[in-house]
């Protein structure tokens, strides 16, 4: 097999020299190595201070979206469920009751929604599964807990708040809004 | 008389508290190099650029619980790091910080005291640091503890040997075995006077043997984490473990400043006669030039700890015996010819 590194080295049994064995030249390099890292650049990043810039396309933390007027625009259609690799997200659907217009987009709404964060490899299949833009991965972090329960999501961490809209925008990047222009759907034009 | 007596009484407490202080950023600056040195920042939130650590870590050691093993030997097992400490402590005293200062016509030295046989004196009390090792490590009453303690001393005394004959072509060059008288004949115009010069091969050999004396890296093996728990001190908690680590920073503070005593021209510097500034004002940057001098030996024992790995403790013995006291024997063999030669 060839090598990926290419910095492999064959190790053999061979007899040191007399430079090897004096240890010195050895000894010296080495210590030469080490002060060209004392100027380097540090690896370090002081955490509460300065905080590691994500990728633009970082994703994390899944939002279910609302539209314009505040209504949620998952219709629990069931797509993200059964495109996800890791079957980290299920639903109950339910009917639109006369007077929730405002709560919900159309006819159908998911009454419950959970992904579990444990499963959950975010992988963003769901987001591009969704026909209706309802659920984004954003750059938010997933927080830790101690129990599992805590990590499963419903719809009160998921869906967005009326007052506080989460922006979704960062993701989309124009290689990402060339694809959803050839998903022939209505709402999407 | 008085004058005497508060001027040596001032000297011993400045050399005491400089070395304790000199210690305790050794232990800051050896996280500071470790982390440099592997692209890290190091501590960094005590203060200003962390310069605090070395106290949080002091009282630290203080809050710490005290715990005294009930099978130990208790009298011994709280002489060990005392001894350690203390032995640690007194090498300082022979330590020539800086030529003489002239107050009001009286000229006084800035050695605490320069006995006629000033490096046996130091050698004698560094020896007796390993009491303080192998006592701890008996005493603790843990088979990894006294494991440590029997290869510290089996180290130590291996390479005390050879150190001791690299000196020894030091003192046959320089007929004297006060540090005081040493560090005189280096003093002049230029480099050339420094005995680093006449004796590089006696310098290489005390220098390693200086890192085995300390247990420092690559001969750290007594504290060898992946063989021994914690070494000699697996027992010891609280200030006791802080006073052996101590003692370690300042086994290594000494050494320093007795490499640059014998080897490096002590607080001699190039140049010094030709500035033209008056004789204190010599003294006191020659004092600051020694101190510029330990300060490197320091950096460097801290560099090479974090560059080499730890020698097998075959390799280690192997070193000491069949290496290094040869190669001082002949060092001691070379010099003795060379004066010789200079003597016809």
């Amino acid at each position: 097999m060839e090598s990926l590194s290419h910095r492999s080295k064959v190790v053999s049994n061979k007899k040191m020299t007399f430079l090897e064995r004096i240890y010195l030249p050895a000894v010296l390099s080495g210590i030469a190595i080490t002060i060209k890292h004392l100027f380097r650049r540090k690896a370090t990043v002081s955490y509460p201070e300065v905080k590691r810039e994500f990728s633009k396309i970082w994703r994390g933390h899944h939002v279910l979206k609302r539209d314009d007027k505040g209504a949620e625009r998952c219709t629990a259609c069931g797509l993200c469920a059964v495109a996800c690799p890791a079957e980290a997200i299920t639903m109950t659907a339910a009917e639109r009751k006369k007077g929730e217009e405002n709560l919900y987009r159309e006819e159908k709404y998911a009454s419950t929604y959970e992904i579990n964060m444990l499963r959950c490899i975010f992988c963003g299949l769901c987001e591009e599964a969704c026909p209706k833009e309802a659920i984004f991965l954003t750059d938010r972090l997933v927080y830790t807990d101690f129990a599992r329960d805590g990590f499963i999501y419903g719809k009160d961490k998921l869906v967005e708040k009326v007052d506080e809209r989460i922006d979704v925008t960062v993701r989309q990047t124009p290689a990402v809004l060339e694809f959803k222009k050839h998903k022939q759907l209505s709402h999407n034009k | 008389m008085t004058d005497f007596l508060i001027y040596k009484i001032l000297l011993v407490v400045g050399v005491f508290t400089i070395t304790l202080v000199v210690a305790m950023y050794a232990t800051y600056g050896e996280r500071k190099v470790a982390a440099f040195l592997q692209d890290r920042i190091g501590p960094n939130r005590a203060g200003p650029f962390g310069i605090l650590q070395p106290l949080a870590d002091g009282l630290k050691f203080f809050m710490k619980e005290e715990i005294i093993p009930s099978v130990s030997n208790k009298f011994l097992f709280i002489l060990g790091p005392s001894i350690a400490m203390i032995t640690a402590l007194m090498a300082g005293v022979l330590i020539p910080w800086g030529n003489t200062l002239i107050i009001n016509g009286t000229a006084y030295s800035l050695q605490i005291t320069d006995i006629n046989i000033g490096i046996l004196y130091v050698f004698g009390v560094v020896s007796i640091g390993v009491y303080g090792i192998m006592i701890g490590g008996w005493a603790s009453n843990n088979k990894y503890s006294l494991l440590g303690a029997i290869r510290a001393s089996a180290q130590m005394i291996s390479y005390e040997l050879a150190m001791g004959i690299s000196i020894i072509a030091l003192i046959m060059m320089t007929g004297t075995l006060s540090l005081g008288e040493i560090v005189n004949q280096q003093a002049g115009g230029d480099w050339n006077f420094w005995n680093v010069v006449y004796q590089p091969l006696g310098f290489l050999i005390f220098i390693v043997c200086a890192f085995a004396e300390c247990n420092r890296a690559p001969f750290d093996l007594p504290e060898c984490e992946t063989e021994l728990v914690g070494g000699y001190h697996t027992e010891y908690s609280s200030m006791k473990l802080g006073f052996y680590m101590f003692a370690e920073y300042i086994n290594m503070f000494i050494s320093s400043a007795v490499l640059s005593t014998l080897y490096f021209g002590g607080y001699n510097f190039p140049f010094m006669n030709d500035l033209g500034l008056s004789h204190n004002a010599i003294t006191i940057l020659g004092t600051v030039f020694l101190f510029a001098k330990i300060f490197f030996f320091i950096f460097f024992f801290m560099w090479v700890r974090w560059t080499l790995p730890r020698f097998r403790y075959d390799q280690l013995m192997n070193l000491g015996w069949r290496v290094l006291l040869p190669l001082s024997i002949a060092n001691l063999l070379l010099t003795a010819l060379v004066l010789l030669w200079i003597d016809k």
